[in-house]
């Protein structure tokens, strides 16, 4: 299983974290410096896999961002290299050629879409239309409380006039 | 693509990027965070927009590394907020900023409850991603039937039956019991019918789970695995929006492969032979392409086919293509496939039949020891390991030292620990193995731990022939400028117990030993200055004659550490300097160290508890089976079964000396340095010496070779042997113009009646022995002792042993040289119960003095006995049911020194008789019980009665039972024997004969004649 997704800039910025196994605070803290320290500092051209505290991190460069996804040792590490590019390319299709500026200020429809995509440490969609019809029927529904929100406060703005 | 923004939480973002360091980001933050406690605490009425705003940046602030212990209660309060945009906020920011062990989350059980029960998706949407993220016990208790009813809804569309099915695998994982196994397996196989292969995909994911913790229970699902495996990997009959670059879903195909490893066979032909097909077509079928994202995700199908068929076990054929593949793959350029090949390759090794294939490969995988990459080295160093057996380990720990001194730093440790552990194991010499980790020890000294180099020490320690060799090496290594502290210590230990050696080398001399080693003293810390005193005070010792200058300059050295801070360094130069001043008297002290009991490697222990009991760790005990080499050649001192009986011996009580059998004090786990220390354990006030003292004692002691022995007197009190006692014990032959120096049947009678001590002294030669004695085996070990500045030649020990005993002697060498000690040890087996005495017929040359010497050895009938108590309730029994001749056999014996009846307790007591107070209500008789062990009786119970005159005490009844005739025999005979020749100096006037009428008249008779 995925037990944490990390998304890190070059910089060691984080973009984006998701925690699937119990780690508190201060363990989560570490974590990210640690293995910040371990992928920012590999080279190009080397394997996408890092060894670190028994577990495997898998990743992946996509311009100035790094992906990661620790998994167990004796899961099968290619597959989740391709679930990480399954999401580059959900994102990708979202926010049309996406990149790190557009994580960084919408980083809760990352959320969105990940939460789609991964569950429970998971795939749970390999359907890149199907997420992407997934997350935008809940971008319609938030539209259509704003609206009806604002319709309503129309409402009792003329009527309190 | 709806962008709704949320102009204060963009603002916010844009303020913290623009910060120029990280100060001012703080400061930031800080402000941020402090404004949005103050808007949480004070304004009751915040709208649900400017809450989930709050929260949004409450998340992002976290996600930056800052703490963020306050406004959870908000988030997990927007749960309930009635409508989706803030509900979805809540849901999701909640999930990210608690855990499974946050209180609040309890708070928000029943909301997401009512959400997953509703008939709202969406809020069932939201909930289930909760759960299914952060979950723990008390969700899959209160859920987990909710969650399994939503699988199964026909009514519910597939968005949420696949969050369901997830959702419910993180409850099994957190509480196994909440997936009923009866229930659920039929429905479970159902699942897997369906046609959306989303809801297939999460229901895969689920079934992996629930077979990797009962399979039997999902035999179902086994046919229907291969049905969808071979409908996605050779039918390819999936939609298109399932299709990866060009590849049927690879993430069900692996999964799929997944779930069927945890099954153990395939027993149905059909979906044998269906999956066997497949799993062919994935394994031909699988091309290196352009585009990487394809390449990787057929190669993970193709990863998980290999895992598939080594756990299958399939055909040969087929596992041969297996290695073929791997072969190739950990020759490729691309670092993924090359890094799973190796790695695959590694978990090839369990199976039978491919290493031969395998260590094909071996120069293949050295190239990739040397990688840049350092996951690829990992798993290089990995692979070494695991195929490393004695054709090849010295090609592979080789390389592996070259490798040292290019390796990146974070590989060090590992890399010497498994250097040091294959060396260990696969050493085709002990010479190598020594090499091989000084070497380690130059090139990684940082990294070696210290395990490594005591296991060194202990390997020296123990084989002699590998002494010299190993202090010539010492000394070179110290030789050079700058040594690694390490290699100080170990170099140190080792010219400290062998330099001596060398003496004849040039270069060599003790004093140039002494100053290589003290030119390293400046350099190192102080833990290891306490090694150098040691080695220090033991070259003095071995420095004969006596060299003054040198004397003078170890002595300047204690002398100066005397008033040391470091209360360690301080005693020792104490110590060293008090005991190298009294002279000879006390220097055995500072003797060789004792062979090291035999033992696990820690080093190795250590590697297996770290691979777990995976078949991996059997195949590496199998081969550590096979090799033949370096079987580590030591004493095997158990400790003794039982305790010998306490002795005082005069002067040496001052001193504990090296305790043979106290295994605890050579344990390798702690330091020589600290083993070394023996001299610490000077106790002024002990009572009672070690009983190895006065064995090791006199050797290096000066003085007149009398006095040796005066100390062993009265050892055992009411054990001194009369003149006559020489009858049993015939001592050295008459040609002999040495004499002995000691009584030798005194010494024999002594030794009959404990462990250790000495069994004969002419004035060239001492031999002590001391014995372990544990049920029908014992363990002796003779010590020779050479008490001249000259060498005795053409030794020659012979064991003659009686018929029921087994004796094997390790072969004696035939110089024993000058001032020095050999030790060889001696098996016993005892067969049956007899009284004969092994004889040991030894012989050696001194100057054209030939002396041989037949000496009886002290493994007596007694020696095989083990005291136990014995209830009335169980005695009585016993007794009745041993019923007269010949297990039962009574005899009066007469003309006995007369003796109280505590002295005679304490004599059966010596014999291994444990009394039985108060079990025979005459207080003038003896009840007593015992085991008698050997191969034929085993442990046998005996039992005996004493029955005293008080009127006279010159005679006695014994009777005796056992459950065998002879043994009851023997032991009679035996304290018959014993009895009888304990009677000195006043021989006993004959005594009238013991008429039954002696013991009628006894108050207790009646019970008398019950024990009788």
């Amino acid at each position: 299983m995925i037990h944490f997704v990390l998304l890190i800039s070059r910089q060691g910025k984080v973009r984006l974290t998701k925690w699937y196994s119990p780690y508190s605070q201060k363990e989560r803290t570490k974590v990210i410096r640690e293995l910040s320290g371990l992928i920012l500092t590999r080279g190009p051209k080397l394997c996408n896999f890092v060894e670190w505290r028994g577990l495997r991190v898998v990743y992946k460069r996509y311009a100035s961002l790094y992906f990661c996804m620790c998994i167990d040792e004796d899961d099968n590490e290619l597959e989740i290299l391709e679930i990480i590019h399954h999401y580059v390319e959900v994102l990708d299709r979202y926010f049309g050629s996406v990149c790190e500026l557009d994580l960084i200020y919408n980083f809760h429809k990352a959320y969105f879409i990940l939460d789609e995509l991964l569950l429970a440490g998971e795939l749970q969609e390999s359907g890149k239309k199907t997420v992407a019809r997934l997350v935008s029927a809940q971008d319609s529904l938030v539209e259509t409380a704003k609206e009806q929100a604002s319709s309503i406060s129309n409402i009792i703005a003329q009527a309190t006039k | 693509m709806a962008m709704h923004g949320m102009r204060g939480l963009a603002i916010f973002i844009s303020d913290v990027r623009n910060c120029q360091n990280k100060e001012l980001e703080r400061l930031r933050v800080d402000k941020e965070l402090g404004n949005i406690r103050n808007r949480f605490k004070k304004e009751k009425g915040l709208t649900p927009y400017a809450k989930k705003k709050y929260v949004w940046k409450m998340l992002y602030i976290y996600m930056l590394g800052y703490d963020v212990d306050f406004g959870h209660m908000e988030a997990v309060s927007l749960i309930s907020a009635p409508k989706y945009p803030e509900k979805q906020v809540g849901y999701i920011v909640t999930s990210c900023l608690l855990n499974e062990n946050h209180d609040f989350l309890r708070l928000a059980i029943n909301t997401v409850r009512n959400d997953i029960i509703g008939r709202n998706e969406t809020s069932q949407c939201l909930a289930l991603t909760l759960v299914g993220n952060i979950g723990g016990r008390e969700f899959a208790e209160s859920l987990a039937p909710d969650v399994q009813k939503l699988i199964l809804s026909s009514s519910c569309r597939p968005l949420v039956r696949k969050k369901a099915a997830l959702c419910l695998l993180r409850l099994f994982r957190k509480s196994p019991d909440v997936v009923n196994v009866d229930g659920w397996a039929d429905r479970m196989a159902q699942l897997l019918d369906e046609r959306d292969l989303g809801v297939l995909t999460a229901s895969m994911s689920l079934l992996v789970s629930l077979v990797s913790n009962n399979h039997e229970a999902y035999w179902t699902c086994l046919p229907k695995c291969v049905k969808i495996l071979e409908r996605l990997a050779r039918n390819q009959d999936v939609p298109q929006e399932y299709t990866y670059y060009g590849i049927p879903s690879p993430w069900l195909q692996v999964k799929t492969m997944r779930a069927l490893q945890y099954f153990p066979t395939i027993e149905d032909p059909n979906s044998r032979r269906t999956l066997f097909e497949v799993l062919q077509h994935i394994l031909m079928g699988t091309d290196v392409v352009k585009n990487v994202n394809k390449n990787n995700a057929s190669h993970a199908v193709l990863f998980e086919a290999l895992a598939l068929v080594m756990h299958l076990d399939a055909e040969k054929e087929m596992l041969s293509q297996c290695v073929a593949l791997l072969g190739k793959f950990i020759a490729v350029r691309e670092p993924n496939i090359r890094y799973l090949g190796l790695e695959n390759m590694a978990r090839m090794l369990i199976v039978t039949d491919v290493q031969e294939i395998i260590k094909r490969h071996q120069a293949q995988i050295i190239t990739s020891l040397k990688d840049p990459d350092i996951s690829i080295c990992r798993r290089a160093l990995d692979l070494l390991y695991g195929m490393c057996d004695v054709t090849n380990a010295k090609d592979i720990v080789e390389e592996l030292l070259q490798y040292l001194s290019s390796a990146d730093f974070t590989m060090l440790e590992e890399l010497s620990l498994k250097a040091a552990i294959l060396a260990e194991k696969f050493a085709p010499d002990l010479s190598w193995y020594v090499d091989v980790i000084l070497q380690l020890i130059e090139k990684a000294g940082d990294f070696i731990s210290d395990d490594i180099w005591f296991r060194v020490v202990q390997f020296v320690t123990n084989n002699d022939d590998l002494q010299t060799y190993a202090a010539a090496k010492a000394k070179e290594y110290l030789d050079k400028p700058a040594v690694h502290e390490k290699m100080v210590k170990v170099c140190a230990y080792i010219l400290g117990e062998y330099s001596h050696l060398l003496a004849r080398r040039p270069g060599c001399t003790p004093k140039e030993i002494f100053s290589i080693i003290h030119e390293k003293l400046p350099t190192v810390r102080t833990t290891t200055i306490p090694i150098l005193l040691s080695a220090y005070a033991k070259i003095l010792i071995h420095t004969q004659p006596p060299d003054q200058v040198l004397r003078n300059q170890i002595w300047a050295v204690f002398t100066k550490y005397e008033s040391c801070i470091d209360a360690e360094i301080q005693q020792r130069a104490v110590e060293y300097f008090a005991l190298s001043r009294k002279g000879a008297a006390l220097m055995d002290i500072l003797a060789e160290m004792p062979k090291f009991p035999e033992r696990q490697s820690s080093l190795i222990k250590k590697a297996e508890d770290a691979e777990g009991g995976t078949a991996e760790q059997s195949a590496i005990k199998l081969r550590a089976q096979q090799q033949p080499s370096n079987a580590l050649v030591v004493t095997n001192q158990h400790p003794a079964n039982r305790a010998p009986p306490p002795v005082s011996v005069g002067q040496l009580s001052l001193v504990k000396a090296p305790s043979m059998d106290d295994t605890e004090d050579h344990s390798i786990e702690r330091a020589p340095s600290q083993e070394n220390v023996n001299i610490s354990k000077v106790d002024p006030q002990a009572p009672s010496a070690d009983l190895l003292s006065d064995l090791l004692g006199p050797l290096a002691i000066e003085g007149p070779p009398g006095a040796a022995v005066q100390y062993e007197h009265n050892a055992t009190p009411g054990l001194d042997s009369g003149p006559d006692a020489s009858a049993i014990v015939p001592v050295a032959e008459e040609t002999n113009t040495i004499q002995p120096i000691v009584n030798i049947a005194e010494r024999f009678r002594a030794l009959c009646f404990k462990d250790s001590g000495i069994l004969y002294e002419d004035p060239y030669i001492q031999i002590g022995i001391k014995a372990e004695w544990r049920a029908h085996h014992g363990r002796l070990a003779l010590f020779l002792g050479n008490k001249n500045t000259s060498p005795l030649i053409s030794v020659q020990a012979l064991i003659l042993p009686p018929a029921h005993l087994k004796m094997e002697l390790s072969s004696v060498p035939d110089t024993i040289p000058p001032r020095a000690q050999v030790q060889f040890p001696l098996e016993v087996v005892n067969l049956q119960p007899s009284r004969d005495v092994a004889v040991l017929d030894f012989s050696y040359k001194f100057g054209t003095n030939k002396v041989n010497i037949k000496l009886h050895l002290p493994a007596l009938l007694n020696k095989f006995l083990q005291p136990i108590s014995v209830s009335t309730e169980e005695f009585f029994p016993q007794w009745r049911s041993l019923a007269g001749p010949p297990l039962k056999l009574q005899e009066v014996v007469r003309g006995l020194r007369p003796m109280a009846l505590t002295e005679m307790e304490n004599l059966l007591h010596s014999f291994g008789l444990m009394i039985s107070q108060g079990l025979d209500p005459n207080p003038n008789n003896l009840v007593a019980s015992t085991i008698f062990c050997s191969e034929k009786t085993h442990g046998m119970l005996c039992l005996v009665r004493i029955e005293t005159d008080p009127a006279d005490r010159t005679q006695l009844r014994m009777t005796l039972a056992s459950g065998d005739p002879t043994l009851t025999f023997e032991l009679k005979e035996f304290i018959k024997e014993q009895l009888v020749s304990i009677t000195t100096v006043t021989p006993a006037p004959p005594a009238a004969p013991p008429t039954p009428q002696i013991l009628s008249s006894d108050p207790a008779a009646l019970l008398a004649g019950l024990l009788s």
